[in-house]
């Protein structure tokens, strides 16, 4: 069988011989026209008049387009419908693209795009959490709160409490492949675009509707991406309307690519939080009650931010049973960019949270802050009978409410594959932890300038999108006379390695090679009304429906065979490239060949939906993840205490990926997960100035951690364990969780710091060498 | 032809003299050509190529991928800081530089003039054999969305070819944001050096008649002088490594412009019994290697001067002439007394480096003069180099601080202290000097000295660090030269789990 094995990704000799072929290297008719968007020089205001005159007659210019140009006006919001495709008279965050110019290239198009002469009436800006606080600028009528038992009166009957407030940062895509669409004009008005976008289905929407077309009319093709981690599910739309609607206009094809500091400046980033927290706690750092209060700076429009701070909400609690907690929410319009999904989707921002309170609280107990963590974990799956799995018995958290302590989180939903006690028992000994904690301690005691910090953090991730509906998916598979397979699906290829996975459980199906299936483009033409790639879902949803469709085709293979060679289809299996009905054997190609010829259908379409999915986002309440996956990290860090300068040195990190589809893949995950968590956690700052410019809009001053930022070194390993749920194959989705154990080395930053002095360091995130300089004088404080 | 270790390898070998006959010969031709045709040559995996019809600032990157549709080479970021665009290039034989990995969008056409080019396309076979390299990378798993993988493999090819096993440095100018590294690095060190690794079809030089002069790249510091003094409206251009970004990202018209990369008598480091005088057109990485065993520290700083592909081809003479308040080798070398020489046609001039800056955006140079070489005093190192940046590598400093304090009997006898970042040009720290001269080596005097650093400074705030960050950290620099001189640990790059 192809699954578990550690193939290398599908494309892996393309990567490496530079013919993978991204949107930009698509070669394109002569005549292709090449779009660039002119932007906003102020955060809000009115544009008071646009003279584009100079535009026009630049070299190369054949169309310029500005907001006044365009009646109706498309729309490219993912949510709902606030996003002008290009702002005027109004803008709403410096960067908002304001009008939109075609050229012969695209140096010619940035060149002319420089050109326009704009005056602006520039308004007051809502730029920071307290500015948008004073104006009641927010998504929504008012916070959303979700509660279960009285924390206030839980906090105020506990032995100790602790309240605090922590700032984290934000965080950019830095996909290396900027976004790009390119729109290929059709005979009667159809359109055929190429986009880098985790969302086909939804660039084929938002383009339907900006041409006034039915969605038959536009077909949407992505091979692959030069990475997405969330930045490609609503971001490429505006790119992509844009060349159809210029391409409709001219007859021409028309491509468009941000160029990196257009990209940066246009997009979308994670959202940055502000947590705020109060607990109550006993001597053993148990949690009594807890209330959270979460900020999220969402931007201009709305776009994914009300998921995304859901999603935090949803991982306020991470991995420990909060007896009475209450979490309010605000998600707080700015005149920003629109904060939008990036790999985690609220949950780090949650998660964090939670973890800064397990270090609050260790700290001001001055226990082991494992010790405390543990204390508070939920129950063991198999704990107390609990929480095992039981066939045919899916009982409501209601039924049982009694017995439910320890084991529901804050939303309703039981606990019941929790890994986490024995993944920190193996990781603690993997690790040698306690013997390099006194290591730590003796090295800071001999040392004063360089100081070190070692610490442990869980992950305890969701998986399902938390819109239920999004949890399905499709799956088309062609089985050819010559035994070869054509697989297409509904999820996008970004570097995650779904493809590969993907059609490793089809060649399963069949029990053929690899080398029979080909992994095809995501075409919204093959498989329709798809979700975003997303939600760490891409393997669990496509997976299972590439499995239903090469059933279907198994089945009637089997079911022609069964009849020709007069035995039961119950007889006939695959395996080995062969197909054995009875004491025969024939090729898979033999066995197509056959069936081809006793006119039965190679084609079929699977789906998938996941089941027990119940969600009440209002209420806050109900099941809205099928399950949950699981990881642990140990980080070791040494810090400069006279700059703040630090290097992490050593990580060790047990993930839970269940029954791993491809080992080699989900490492890949997890190693390039905690990397670029470490990365948003330190050296990945977002600055904004008094006018609300971004001033980090290229790596020259937005910096992702490079080579030697990666640990010296670095032991993964996977913890071993079928999903308890009906996965494919029993897998667990591998995308998102990893991210989180970057939070390992954020901890560590602040155990290296709290040996500095007495005080509690108070570190804020991104802790760049300039915040942990100032924790440190905080600490000695 | 295999490459000879010697020539290869050239960056741990004396340097060496260039090759006869690469003189100023062609001058009266050009100027009868008027300076203005270009005719640029070179090898492109394997294969001779002449251009004529591109204008001289057209970027390696766009012409690759939209004149010969290599779109193997990527765009990540336009500006030099991802290395996704990362191509090999190999120099004459004679010229001891050897294969580098350079980054194609922020180098012009005429820079490439005379060399072997490789592209991703040409790093395999002519019959589509992998290099080990690639093979490796597939072996380790070292791709996933594989759009920064050509330049990753390019930089490995480069390194393979120079026997440059340090990959954290060789690869400090390629952002991956999939896989941590992790597997890159397992890939790297998975593949040998010796000559046998190294694919047949990679075993090239360009041809030494190849190119020939070129009408805008002179052939020396004679030739450059007396043009230059004649066109002082022109835009000089030795790495590109900063002009680069006025062509792709300031969008600037470029008119006329001159390329320094042919001026051979430039690129020469050449030692006397009381200095050291590195040309103007000696690369970062070329003075890195130079400097190695007279002043480790600043070696060691060099090689967090931003990335491995832009020290290639970046030059001492550009990090000065460009008076940028963060460029990274001022300090250090105000910090050594260095002097630096400039010329006006004929007219030569001499002044302390440090007198260059005379303001943001204003130094010491007439137009038509340009920076000819700067020499650095022999003397006994004491010299200590901090770099502060938001990251280690790739990364321009918020504060770079360069200390030289000798201390003769237990007293200060001279202190040279220079930074960047710290104000509008790269400045020395006098009244922290004068606070230290004269005084007892001791901790009370380091302490003594910390008030004068708000004399000296007053620091600006912006994306890199707050003014009071900076001024702290500089005070501090000076803690951690005394510290660090009673042996105390106070490096992080040095400590291990």
């Amino acid at each position: 069988m192809s699954v578990a094995k550690p193939l290398p990704h599908d494309a892996a000799r393309l990567h490496v011989t530079g013919q993978a072929r991204y949107v930009d290297d698509i070669p394109v008719p002569a005549d292709c026209l090449h779009l660039a968007f002119g932007l906003s020089e102020i955060a809000h205001g009115t544009v008071t008049p646009l003279d584009l005159s100079a535009v026009r007659t630049a070299p190369g210019v054949v169309a310029v387009w500005g907001a006044s140009d365009l009646d109706p006006m498309p729309d490219c919001s993912p949510s709902t419908h606030d996003e002008p495709l290009l702002g005027g008279p109004e803008v709403s965050y410096l960067g908002q693209p304001i009008f939109v110019v075609a050229a012969t290239s695209h140096l010619a198009a940035r060149r002319a795009a420089r050109l326009a002469k704009v005056a602006y009436d520039a308004a007051p800006a809502i730029l920071s959490i307290e500015d948008a606080l004073a104006a009641d600028s927010r998504f929504e009528e008012g916070p959303r709160i979700w509660q279960r038992g009285d924390a206030a009166a839980a906090i105020a009957g506990a032995a100790h409490v602790l309240e605090g407030r922590f700032e984290i940062g934000g965080q950019e895509h830095f996909y290396l492949e900027g976004q790009a669409a390119l729109a290929l004009p059709q005979e009667g008005g159809d359109m055929v675009i190429h986009a880098s976008t985790q969302h086909p289905s939804e660039i084929q929407h938002k383009v339907a509707h900006a041409l006034d077309v039915p969605m038959h009319a536009v077909r949407v093709e992505t091979r692959r991406m030069g990475g997405g981690f969330g930045g490609k599910e609503s971001q490429g739309n505006a790119l992509a309307i844009a060349c159809a609607l210029i391409a409709r206009a001219t007859g021409r094809p028309c491509k468009m690519r941000y160029d990196r500091d257009d990209d940066m400046m246009v997009t979308g980033k994670r959202h940055d939080f502000r947590v705020g927290y109060r607990v109550g706690f006993d001597g053993d750092g148990r949690v009594q009650g807890i209330e959270f209060l979460h900020w999220a700076r969402c931007g201009w429009a709305q776009d994914l931010s009300l998921p995304v701070a859901d999603r935090a909400m949803l991982h306020a609690d991470n991995a420990y049973w909060l007896p009475a907690v209450r979490i309010e929410s605000h998600r707080l319009k700015t005149h920003t960019q629109s904060a939008t999904a990036f790999r985690g989707f609220g949950g780090p921002q949650g998660m964090i949270g939670m973890e800064r309170v397990m270090d609050h609280i260790a700290h001001h107990l001055g226990a082991d802050p494992v010790a405390v963590r543990r204390a508070n974990y939920y129950v063991a799956a198999d704990g107390g009978g609990l929480s095992s799995p039981r066939a045919g018995n899916p009982r409501p958290p209601e039924d049982i409410s009694g017995q439910m302590k320890g084991a529901v989180t804050p939303y309703g939903q039981r606990v019941e594959d929790f890994e986490l006690h024995g993944m920190t028992e193996a990781l603690l000994a993997s690790s040698d932890y306690a013997a390099r904690k006194a290591a730590v301690a003796e090295w800071n005691a001999a040392n004063p300038v360089l100081k070190k910090g070692i610490a442990f953090s869980p992950v305890k991730f969701g998986i399902s999108f938390t819109l239920t509906h999004l949890n399905q998916a499709g799956a088309l598979v062609h089985v050819y006379q010559d035994g070869s397979v054509h697989l297409n699906h509904g999820g996008t290829e970004m570097g995650q390695g779904l493809f590969q996975k993907v059609a490793q459980v089809a060649a399963s199906a069949f029990g053929i090679g690899l080398e029979a299936v080909k992994i095809t483009a995501t075409d919204t033409g093959k498989v329709p009304n798809t979700s975003a790639t997303a939600a760490s879902s891409g393997s669990d949803l496509n997976g299972m429906a590439v499995k239903a469709a090469c059933d279907t085709l198994r089945d009637r293979i089997a079911g022609h065979l069964a009849e020709r060679y007069q035995t039961e289809p119950r007889r006939v299996h695959f395996a080995g490239g062969k197909v054995f009905v009875g004491d025969e054997e024939m090729r898979f190609a033999e066995a197509a060949q056959s069936a081809y010829q006793a006119r039965v259908s190679l084609s079929a379409t699977g789906f998938y939906k996941t089941p027990k999915l119940e969600w009440d986002r209002i209420k806050g309440h109900g099941r809205p993840f099928f399950y949950f996956a699981y990881g642990a990290a140990v980080s070791e860090v040494v810090v400069d205490t006279l700059t703040g300068e630090n290097r992490i040195l050593r990580v060790d990190i047990l993930h839970d990926a269940g029954a791993s589809l491809n080992p080699a893949l989900d490492i890949g995950q997890v190693e390039g997960g905690f990397v670029q968590g470490a990365g948003w956690l330190t050296t990945e700052e977002l600055v904004w100035d008094d006018s609300g410019r971004l001033r980090t809009h290229a790596p020259s001053t937005y910096k992702i951690p490079a080579c030697s930022d990666r640990p010296d070194v670095f032991n993964v390993a996977l913890w071993d364990t079928e999903n308890r749920e009906e996965t494919i194959y029993r897998s667990k989705a591998v995308g998102e969780p990893p991210f989180m154990l970057g939070i390992s080395a954020f901890l560590a930053l602040s155990d290296a710091v709290a040996a500095c002095g007495p005080a509690y360091p108070d570190l804020q995130a991104p802790a760049t060498a300039e915040e942990v300089l100032a924790a440190i004088g905080r600490a000695r404080a | 032809m295999p490459p000879s270790r010697l020539s290869c390898r050239a960056m741990a070998a004396p340097p060496a003299l260039h090759r006869i006959g690469w003189g100023c010969e062609g001058l009266d031709a050009k100027k009868a050509a008027g300076l203005a045709r270009m005719n640029i040559a070179f090898l492109l995996n394997g294969e001779e190529v002449r251009i004529s019809d591109a204008a001289p600032t057209t970027t390696l990157l766009d012409w690759l991928r939209e004149a010969r549709g290599l779109t193997g080479t990527k765009e990540g970021c336009n500006e030099g800081d991802c290395g996704a665009c990362t191509v090999v290039v190999t120099h004459a034989s004679g010229t001891e530089k050897g294969a580098q990995a350079i980054n194609a969008c922020i180098t012009f056409l005429p820079q490439v003039h005379g060399l072997a080019l490789r592209t991703i396309e040409g790093v395999s076979g002519p019959e589509g054999q992998l290099h080990p390299i690639q093979q490796a990378m597939i072996d380790e798993h070292g791709s996933q969305c594989g759009f920064c993988t050509p330049g990753i493999v390019n930089s490995l090819v480069a390194a393979q070819i120079r026997g440059d096993r340090g990959f954290d440095r060789v690869l400090s100018g390629n952002l991956c944001r999939c896989t941590g590294y992790a597997p890159i690095i397992r890939a790297a060190e998975a593949v040998g050096d010796d000559l046998a690794d190294i694919p047949v079809w990679l075993h090239e030089f360009p041809p030494d008649d190849l190119g020939g002069p070129l009408s805008i790249a002179p052939e020396s510091a004679n030739e450059l002088a007396e043009w230059y003094a004649a066109n002082p409206d022109a835009t000089l251009i030795a790495g590109a490594t900063d002009v680069g970004l006025w062509a792709t990202k300031a969008l600037r018209d470029l008119p006329k412009v001159c390329f320094l990369n042919r001026c051979w008598d430039l690129q020469r480091t050449q030692r006397t019994a009381d200095s050291i005088r590195l040309g103007a057109g000696v690369t970062i990485e070329e003075m890195r290697v130079a400097l190695a065993q007279d002043f480790p520290s600043f070696a060691a700083m060099l090689e967090r001067f931003a990335s491995q592909q832009v020290r290639a081809t970046a030059t001492i003479g550009g990090n000065i002439a460009n008076g940028s308040p963060i460029g990274d080798g001022p300090p250090a070398l105000i910090a050594l007394g260095a002097r630096l020489h400039l010329r006006k046609g004929d007219a030569r001039r001499e002044i302390a480096l440090e007198d260059f800056f005379i303001d943001y955006g204003k130094q010491d140079r007439a137009p038509g003069e340009f920076v000819e070489a700067v020499t650095i005093p022999t003397q006994p190192d004491r010299l200590k180099c901090y770099k502060l940046s938001k990251r280690f590598d790739q990364d321009i400093s918020a504060v770079c601080g360069c200390f030289n304090i000798a201390v003769e009997g237990g007293t200060v006898a001279e202190a040279r202290i220079a930074f960047g970042g710290m104000a509008g040009i790269p400045k020395r720290a006098s009244a922290v000097e004068a606070a230290l001269v004269g005084q007892p080596w001791s901790e009370a005097s380091v302490a003594a000295a910390l008030p004068a650093f708000a004399q000296d400074f007053k620091p600006m705030s912006d994306m890199r660090a707050s003014a009071a960050y900076r001024l702290q950290t500089a005070q501090n620099m000076l803690r951690r030269y005394w510290l660090e001189d009673q042996g105390a640990a106070t490096n992080v790059l040095e400590v291990g789990a």
